[in-house]
């Protein structure tokens, strides 16, 4: 198994002052079986701007990250930086988007969205204008009376971003929001975030188990190894930028793809095994 | 044919209403044909006819009034303190602990059988018919809260700790609104406790609204003003359910 974290040779972003610093992080949980290292000396930049994806087989310890840098998460060894201030707890330059649909069901469209506003203590009208902006920007423009019992699953995966969007996060942390939707939807959101990426210049990191989803969203891509959850790669992604859903077809995308899934695959197939033994173990125990 | 009735917005009450026409016919022929004793149930045709009577003769408005007032302040007490215990419970782990089985233990009890002691507490008076609903309803509201509470989806709790939120807001903005739908089943089924008791307990005392009426009529064997007399105490119940509805609505209009 090689554990190579490569630097980026990427232009702008990956060079400019990084936003996000996370130096050496190492989670442990304690379970019946003893305790289990989630996660395990991961140390990673985001640049502003920036897009990164982390990718993962399950059990690599994605999700853990994911919560650990939102601040839900205590009682890890390592740092986690914003802007150069340290994160222990909920930080409002952190915005998260879950892999659950989240959406409140007793809100409308547009009372989701000025949530954060509302808590923010901003007047009514001007939480609803901002709000109104914000549902525009993920393509929701008439919905906004609408709850999320009307709505389709990507519909309301949109409503969850335009609600994180609108507390306007330095960082937009994303952990596997279009797991629950079918490949073409999740395509197009890809459109959207990608759009909405271009258009607010928003770091953001994302957390997925899909390569393609990987490779169409982001800058640079970092491949975890099976648990414990390390740095095994990271990749430059040089698609050009506007990008779109068709750039799957073309031929570099496809390198990419298959780049990825060389790295990934040995963990993966590590992953199975490891779940396959610990049923057996499971089903021997008197 | 079928599919155009069901998609107009009138059928399903149509439906309803035409169906207890049915069966009021139903059991009118029955007992016509003698299938069924007309001393045991009366023919729904002499219910009608018992209706002004019993307004006129019995008072039956007034009494309507006092079990409905007593109705609506066992509601409101069950409400606010039911509402407040689930919370509790929610709050404190180990009060939880030490008293979720017996709560459920109060909601399962003929609690209607401690009416003499409240008798000797509070004297013989509409105090008494009030505390006995509302300690006959107060159980399935702290239960259902603290299922409510208890049930709340992670991820909304999480997306409340994303944004910071106090634990004030936490509550208000999530934990309670997402508990609703549950604390409103549990505030229906304590309302129908309540009102069973009051209406029980005017009953056994022979004291106050329609459970008196009632007493009274069954005693005179007046079995057609007796179900006439039933027939507000469903209306005091419905009058109650909307209430409860409306106020479900108003809290959260949708989900």
């Amino acid at each position: 198994m090689s554990v190579v974290a490569m630097p980026s040779g990427r232009g702008a972003p990956a060079q400019a002052e990084p936003i996000l610093v996370v130096d050496g992080l190492v989670k442990r949980f304690d379970t019946p079986d003893g305790p289990l290292t989630a996660v395990d000396g991961v140390s990673l930049t985001v640049a502003p701007g920036e897009f990164l994806g982390v990718i993962g087989p399950s059990g690599c310890g994605k999700s853990t990250l994911f919560n650990i840098i939102g601040g839900l998460l205590d009682g890890y060894e390592g740092t986690v930086r914003v802007g150069g201030e340290r994160v222990a707890g909920p930080h409002p330059s952190i915005g998260m988007i879950f892999q659950e649909e989240s959406t409140f069901p007793w809100r409308s469209v547009i009372d989701n969205v000025a949530f954060p506003l509302e808590i923010a203590g901003l007047p009514k009208a001007e939480r609803y204008q901002r709000a109104r902006h914000f549902v525009s920007l993920v393509g929701l423009d008439g919905f906004e009376r609408r709850f999320p019992a009307e709505l389709s699953g990507g519909m309301r995966q949109r409503v969850s971003m335009a609600r994180t969007l609108a507390a306007q996060p330095k960082i937009m942390l994303m952990d596997e929001p279009f797991a629950a939707l079918d490949e073409q939807t999740r395509l197009l959101l890809g459109d959207k975030v990608l759009q909405i990426q271009q258009e607010l210049k928003q770091t953001t990191l994302l957390i997925t188990h899909n390569i393609t989803e990987a490779v169409q969203l982001s800058d640079r891509i970092l491949v975890m190894t099976y648990r414990p959850g390390r740095v095994k790669r990271i990749v430059d992604i040089d698609l050009p930028r506007p990008r779109t859903s068709e750039i799957v077809s073309s031929e570099a995308f496809g390198r990419y793809v298959a780049q990825i899934w060389s790295d990934l695959r040995e963990e993966a197939t590590r992953g199975l095994k490891d779940d396959e033994s610990r049923t057996r173990r499971a089903g021997e125990r008197p | 044919m079928i599919g155009r009735l069901r998609k107009n917005r009138w059928f399903p009450a149509a439906l309803g209403l035409g169906s207890f026409a049915a069966l009021v016919l139903l059991v009118e022929l029955l007992i016509y044909l003698d299938v069924v004793n007309r001393y045991v149930v009366p023919p729904p045709s002499d219910v009608v006819a018992a209706f002004p009577r019993i307004v006129t003769e019995e008072h039956v408005l007034s009494r309507f009034l006092l079990t409905a007032g007593e109705a609506l302040s066992a509601s409101v007490l069950v409400t606010i303190f039911g509402v407040a215990g689930g919370v509790l419970l929610y709050q404190f782990t180990l009060l939880r602990q030490a008293t979720e089985t017996w709560v459920a233990a109060v909601a399962a009890a003929p609690l209607v059988l401690m009416y003499p002691l409240y008798l000797v507490i509070f004297g013989r008076n509409a105090t008494t018919i009030v505390m006995m609903g509302f300690t006959a309803g107060l159980a399935p509201v702290i239960l259902k809260t603290l299922e409510g509470l208890v049930g709340t989806r992670r991820v909304l709790i999480n997306v409340g700790r994303s944004f910071n939120l106090t634990p004030s807001q936490q509550f208000w903005k999530i934990l309670f609104p997402a508990a609703l739908p549950t604390v409103f089943v549990g505030m229906r089924l304590g309302l129908i406790f309540a009102l069973i008791n009051i209406v029980g307990v005017e009953y056994l005392i022979n004291f106050g609204g329609l459970g008196q009426l009632i007493n009274d009529l069954a005693e005179r064997f007046d079995l057609a003003g007796t179900y006439a007399a039933i027939c507000f105490v469903i209306l005091v119940s419905i009058i109650v359910f909307m209430l409860t509805e409306r106020l479900e609505r108003w809290l959260r209009p949708a989900g």
